[in-house]
């Protein structure tokens, strides 16, 4: 029948195993055991679609801990409605390429490469004592302790421009506001369980918010290219500003 | 060529939700950015084909109350989708048909009659600059073009050389369902329910819920009542997945949906059947059937 027999699965996927479930004709969720595996996957199925070995794909799109394989054999934009041909083709090459990846077993990318993206806050915001009581750190350590984590972006949502950063240890991640806020100013620089995001617009938002970036538009341009400053697997640093977003932390000139 | 080359539409009345809408920007979820586009993409295309345009040109989609637009250049307009009295400068034209609106005259594309979504196609058609390749307004990412607002104006695009087609006779536009049955493919997170929830799913008469808009198709209904508690970490969203938010009752998501989310989807409706629940108005009877 479909990519999985139906029935119930175990509640998580074990470390090393891949789970593929469907998800409509046309698309495929690939269920890793954590964030680093779906993170491993979702670069084996970049590297493979570079090199011709994917069928025709139109969205491939990790997330916490599992990757959406959408369009499958519909492609690019043709598929958008166009046709009840592309429609109603029988799911055939879904399932063939559902017990291609159930046999994948993806090592974690190298973390070496590329420079990271640097990204100034200045370590002011609202949350910041109630996150150094959670460190158990004086509030001051906290911009310190932050700005020394390597972070990647795992996966990006909730709005465009938007990066799910993960790095922070987990003694260091803190749980959401109890009460969120119906107001989140751009550039806001916020901690919620093992991720940091930075707020591309003003937006209602739960997280802990421990700083603020002096130039939040540089975070979503659709007029440049690439539109998104932030996308999965970009290595990020925080660098502390002063108030003016020019301060001492800020040594490289960025183009 | 200057943008206004085409010449301009004036928006004289708004309506409820009027927007521009083309095939929208796939290819982009990875990075928080959805789908958008024409929500009735069968409606959208045959207006465009009517007037001469290629079938993915942008197009005006209007939401239960229609819109009035002052173009200042003779153009070719149809109006389809949500059947309606459609007037030019108060003289009733027709619907579903080629319309020759004069520079200044007024296009009337009065409230829906029967359907949800009305489409207004222009010759050379509305020409805001594209977002990621797209002329879509997507109302949940605020990418694209605001909703249209009364005294806005949309410069227009050049219209194609060839012009319209020659009449071709009838023209079946799909009309509203009496009747919304949507086909289900389980999964990716049915084991997140009961038997009992996917039992009802598959046999109790939901009706569409006044709440539904192009981000979702809510319903109204017995809830699904899930097997596992706890919460699912954000996952990548497809078109057409019926999420299940804790109060039970399912949503279908339409074009304007979230890339990811966090409440676990019971099935998937595919793509094709997505159109007829674009065009059921409030209170449609609405059936899931196994795909």
């Amino acid at each position: 029948m479909s990519a999985r027999e139906a029935g119930p699965g175990p509640a998580r996927v074990l470390p090393g195993e891949v789970r593929v479930l469907p998800a409509g004709p046309h698309a495929l969720l690939v269920e890793l055991a954590d964030g680093e595996h779906a993170e491993a996957f979702h670069a084996e199925l970049l590297r493979r679609r570079e090199r011709g070995e994917l069928p025709a794909v139109r969205e491939i799109v990790p997330a916490a801990r599992t990757v959406l394989i959408d369009g499958i054999d519909i492609g690019g934009g043709a598929g958008l409605g166009l046709g009840n041909a592309a429609g109603q083709r029988a799911p055939g090459a879904r399932d063939r390429l559902a017990r291609d990846l159930a046999s994948w077993r993806p090592e974690p990318p190298p973390r070496e490469g590329r420079a990271p993206v640097e990204i100034p806050v200045v370590y002011d915001g609202p949350d910041l004592d109630e996150v150094a009581a959670l460190w158990g750190v004086p509030a001051g350590e906290v911009a310190a302790l932050h700005s020394r984590t390597a972070f990647r972006v795992a996966f990006c949502g909730f709005a465009p421009g938007f990066g799910y950063l993960t790095g922070l240890p987990e003694p260091l991640h803190v749980p959401r506001r109890t009460t969120p806020r119906t107001r989140v100013p751009a550039g806001a620089v916020a901690l919620a369980g093992p991720y940091t995001g930075v707020y591309p617009r003003p937006s209602p938002g739960g997280w802990q918010l421990v700083g603020r970036m002096p130039d939040p538009g540089a975070l979503w341009d659709p007029a440049r290219e690439p539109a998104a400053l932030l996308a999965p697997g970009t290595p990020v640093r925080f660098v502390p500003v002063g108030e003016s977003g020019r301060g001492a932390g800020d040594v490289r000139a960025d183009p | 060529m200057t943008p206004a080359a085409g010449g301009r539409l004036y928006v004289v009345r708004a309506g409820a939700l009027t927007t521009v809408q083309d095939a929208g920007r796939p290819g982009w979820a990875h990075l928080g950015v959805g789908r958008a586009g024409f929500l009735d993409a069968p409606a959208a295309r045959l207006a465009n084909r009517l007037v001469g345009n290629p079938p993915d040109t942008a197009v005006l989609e209007t939401t239960l109350t229609g819109c009035a637009v002052r173009p200042d250049r003779p153009v070719v307009a149809v109006v389809g989708g949500a059947g309606c009295r459609v007037t030019v400068d108060g003289r009733p034209v027709a619907w579903g048909a080629p319309v020759r609106v004069p520079a200044g005259a007024v296009l009337d594309a009065g409230p829906a009659a029967c359907g949800v979504r009305g489409y207004l196609a222009f010759a050379g058609g509305p020409a805001p600059d594209p977002v990621l390749g797209s002329r879509s307004a997507d109302l949940l990412s605020g990418l694209g073009p605001a909703p249209l607002s009364e005294g806005d104006e949309l410069p227009l695009g050049e219209p194609a050389s060839a012009g319209p087609p020659p009449h071709a006779g009838p023209v079946p536009w799909p009309g509203a369902p009496a009747e919304l049955v949507l086909p289900v493919h389980p999964g990716p997170r049915h084991d997140w329910f009961t038997g009992a929830a996917l039992r009802t799913l598959l046999t109790a008469v939901y009706r569409v819920s006044p709440h539904s808009n192009r981000i979702g198709l809510r319903t109204e209904g017995p809830p699904l009542e899930r097997s596992r508690t706890g919460e699912l970490p954000s996952e990548g969203m497809v078109l057409g997945a019926i999420q299940v938010p804790p109060d039970g009752r399912p949503v279908v998501f339409l074009n304007d949906h979230p890339t990811t989310g966090g409440y676990p989807v019971v099935g998937v409706v595919p793509e094709r059947a997505l159109a007829a629940a674009a065009r059921a108005v409030p209170g449609t009877p609405l059936r899931f059937v196994r795909a």
